[in-house]
């Protein structure tokens, strides 16, 4: 199953490093990580896209939560939450294929951004699928490069992540496997 | 003009010294959090700070090891037998590296330990400077919380926060990397020593214990026909042996510890079912397999206790307290858990329990019985007048129980049978490298105890392998007055690695013999039982150090030649040959179970 965990940090060197150490040698499997500033000068945030099960998962926010500057960790995967991925691709518009290209950049409201005498720049913002599937509208015309950045996502609420409270389980329930 | 002098120092002691550098700030903030002792080995990037050190000598004591790593495994003794932080200090580079070992076993262990580190000036940093390595890079995983100062005004602080992090919740270890440039810039104004932390991630406070758990376990307790404690070092770190002797007394419940949890529980209480796991006790794992309730009570479900988890203790229902939230869930599924303070948790499940929770368990005794009469902790006598180092360890236990000594090990053979056949009585009592496993801890160990503990009689349990892995720090026991007792149990042989050899090589021996590669014993082929003539000479190597010793081969000289040991007053080496034949045994091999636990 496929998790979005969200982990706001102090913003200080070394920190990423410190996650990324951490999950690479306890071998968690992450598909995803991005990194940037919040509202406050002080916290980084970090979204992860984990794949697992819900014991994996567990382990996973665990073990970010015991990590000193990590300050909160949110699983936002069972709430409601907007989730984006950002891409550029550098399209071939050889043989007179810009037009098309430009057609299709519409449909799925995506934008150019760099026009040269053979090819295009495109940025598009939107869930992994819709992005997987541009690639493959894009595919025939000849894609050069592209660039992907990792799942960023925010809970659809008025309230700022960092005021939520932690999670509190002091009395967790035991996992569906545990045959009492 | 004698008399101006005079005038201005006590003027600066009052004042805390208004001429300060960054490493008397430093230094001051360690006294300041209660350090009594530091084990510290000086180098470029750290001369500042013990320059300051000596400054504060009446009030903080330095001790010089002759290793860095015998400083922070001394740092780690002291700190395992006080319950207070242990503290190490080294210089950049090399010295660095040197501590490397220590934090890992400290993390492992959840110890309390912070080391201060020399960092090359920050204008080095990142040029590939002499003795220069990126330390808290290479430490991330292996510390609780790293720092390295980058700003004059952080040092409280940071100290502070070290302090607070390698003590609160469960204990560890935590690094702070200090460049030069800052030991030695001086303060402009006066330090604050007690600034505020900055910690926002950090909540170590214990979380209430939940009524209802408390309940929920009682229940279980009285519903369970087949209950026992299994307790580990959080026991320890806790100070829970009190609560849980109440307990363990009130319910009448079997209780076994793990190799951290020694101590937790009187080993002589016929309540005690001893060690259980890879070597441990028959009867012990015989009773966790069959248990229907296991409380588990600060542990973490190590392979070397469970060996193939999946089948470890199949048939009970599983309470799990634990502080550590990720301990919960990781390698066994808990029905029941609970992230406490093991010894808040004790305490409110010793205030709700009444006469009716209380389960029968006469049958569950007997069966236990039954197995403790069939299979005790055993050894044959090969007669020869051969000191077995089973036997070794009972007499040692009888001739210096009543002195209630600190006790530290090495790794292997030696290891084992002292958490056998020492019967530790009350905790902070044992220390052993127990999660890392890290041969050379025994004798810096013992002397952070015995350093923490003046006066106290220490010993180092030692194997001839372990023991030559940190040999040098003999020096220090001379130089620093710390009259550590070494029973060095020596079989010439990696004992541990040897009998693995022996029941899975076919005894082909693979370099765990330690004497001359021409002897025949190099390749399995010696006769004797014990040698004639034994290498290395650790009674001239003592001797050399300026430490008494001698070496006793004769099971009718070994009771005395040990009571001439513990009667010295200084430190002293006793090298008492063993025969190497031995097997550490009972023994559940590695991802087995305990059906297939070999008795002899």
């Amino acid at each position: 199953m496929r998790h979005v965990l969200s982990a706001l940090v102090m913003n200080q060197p070394g920190v990423l490093a410190h996650i990324s150490g951490m999950l690479a040698s306890r071998a968690f499997n992450i598909e995803s990580l991005a990194v940037g500033a919040t509202e406050n000068p002080e916290l980084s945030r970090m979204t992860f896209v984990v794949n697992g099960d819900e014991k994996t998962l567990d382990q996973v926010r665990k073990q970010l939560e015991k990590i000193v500057t990590v300050v909160r960790v949110i699983d936002f995967s069972k709430q409601n939450y907007v989730e984006r991925d950002l891409m550029l691709i550098k399209i071939s518009t050889e043989g007179g294929k810009r037009s098309e290209v430009h057609e299709l950049v519409d449909i799925f409201r995506a934008r150019i951004v760099d026009v040269g005498p053979s090819h295009v720049m495109v940025e598009i913002s939107g869930q992994e699928r819709k992005i997987d599937a541009f690639i493959d509208v894009m595919r025939p015309y000849g894609i050069i490069e592209l660039v992907r950045s990792g799942r960023v996502a925010l809970l659809r609420s008025a309230a700022s992540s960092e005021d939520l409270e932690a999670e509190d389980r002091p009395n967790p329930e035991p996992p569906p496997e545990a045959t009492v | 003009m004698a008399a101006e002098k005079a005038r201005t120092q006590s003027k600066s002691k009052t004042l805390q010294l208004p001429v300060v550098n960054g490493a008397d700030i430093l230094v001051e903030a360690l006294i300041r959090q209660g350090v009594d002792t530091i084990f510290a080995y000086p180098g470029g990037a750290s001369m500042p700070m013990h320059q300051a050190l000596t400054h504060q000598a009446d009030r903080l004591r330095t001790i010089l090891p002759r290793h860095e790593q015998g400083g922070i495994f001394a740092a780690e003794g002291y700190a395992r037998t006080t319950g207070k932080v242990g503290v190490c200090m080294a210089t950049s580079g090399p010295g660095a590296t040197n501590l490397v070992t220590g934090l890992a076993d400290a993390k492992m262990d959840s110890c309390p330990v912070v080391a201060i580190t020399g960092q090359v000036a920050k204008k080095f940093i990142g040029t590939d400077a002499f003795q220069e390595t990126p330390i808290v890079e290479v430490c991330r995983a292996i510390t609780k919380h790293h720092y390295l100062i980058t700003r004059f005004e952080d040092i409280p602080r940071v100290v502070k926060e070290a302090f607070y992090v390698a003590r609160s919740g469960r204990p560890g270890p935590v690094l702070i990397d200090f460049p030069k440039d800052l030991q030695t810039e001086k303060a402009s104004e006066h330090p604050d020593y007690d600034p505020p932390m900055n910690l926002p991630g950090y909540r170590p406070e214990p979380r209430p214990v939940n009524p209802a758990q408390v309940r929920q376990v009682l229940a279980a307790v009285k519903r369970s026909k087949k209950p026992i404690l299994y307790i580990g070092g959080g026991a320890i770190n806790s100070e829970a042996a009190a609560e849980l002797y109440k307990f363990a007394k009130r319910t009448n419940i079997p209780v076994t510890t793990t190799l951290m949890g020694i101590g937790a529980f009187p080993a002589r209480d016929p309540q005690s079912l001893h060690m259980l796991g890879m070597h441990g006790t028959v009867y012990a794992n015989f009773a966790i397999n069959s248990a229907d309730l296991l409380l588990a009570f600060g542990v973490r479900f190590d392979d070397r206790v469970t060996g193939k988890v999946s089948e470890f203790a199949t048939h009970g229902k599983i309470v799990h307290i634990d502080n550590d939230p990720s301990e919960i869930h990781k390698n066994k599924l808990a029905h029941i858990p609970i992230i406490a303070d093991l010894n808040e948790a004790l305490a409110a499940l010793n205030d709700a329990i009444t006469d009716d929770d209380l389960p029968e368990l006469d049958e569950w005794w007997s069966e236990i019985n039954e197995w403790r009469d069939k299979h005790p902790l055993r050894y044959s006598d090969p007669g020869h007048d051969l000191i077995l180092p089973q036997y070794a360890i009972e007499e040692l236990h009888r001739q210096t129980a009543d002195r209630d000594p600190f006790v530290a090990v090495g790794v292997g053979q030696h290891q084992m049978w002292a958490a056998q056949y020492y019967k530790f009585d009350r905790p902070r009592r044992w220390m052993s490298s127990s999660g890392l496993g890290a041969m050379g801890f025994g004798l810096p160990a013992a002397m952070g105890a015995q350093a923490a503990n003046p006066g106290k009689l220490v010993i180092d349990i030692d194997g001839d392998g372990s023991f030559q892995m940190n040999i040098q720090e003999l020096a220090t026991l001379t130089c620093e007055k710390l009259p550590v007792k070494v029973f060095l149990l020596n079989n010439q042989h990696l004992g541990m690695v040897m009998q693995w050899e022996d029941r899975f090589h076919k005894s082909n021996r693979a370099h765990t013999y330690l004497g001359p590669i021409d002897h025949p014993e190099a390749t399995g082929k010696g006769t004797a039982a014990i040698l004639d003539e034994t290498y290395p000479n650790f009674v001239k190597i003592a001797e050399g150090f300026g430490i008494q010793a001698r070496q006793v081969r004769s099971r009718k000289e070994f009771p005395k030649a040990l009571a001439e040991m513990l009667a010295a007053p200084g430190p002293y080496v006793l090298d008492i040959l063993c025969p190497y034949q031995e097997h550490v045994l009972p023994m559940i091999p590695g991802g087995h179970t305990v059906k297939d636990i070999i008795l002899e």
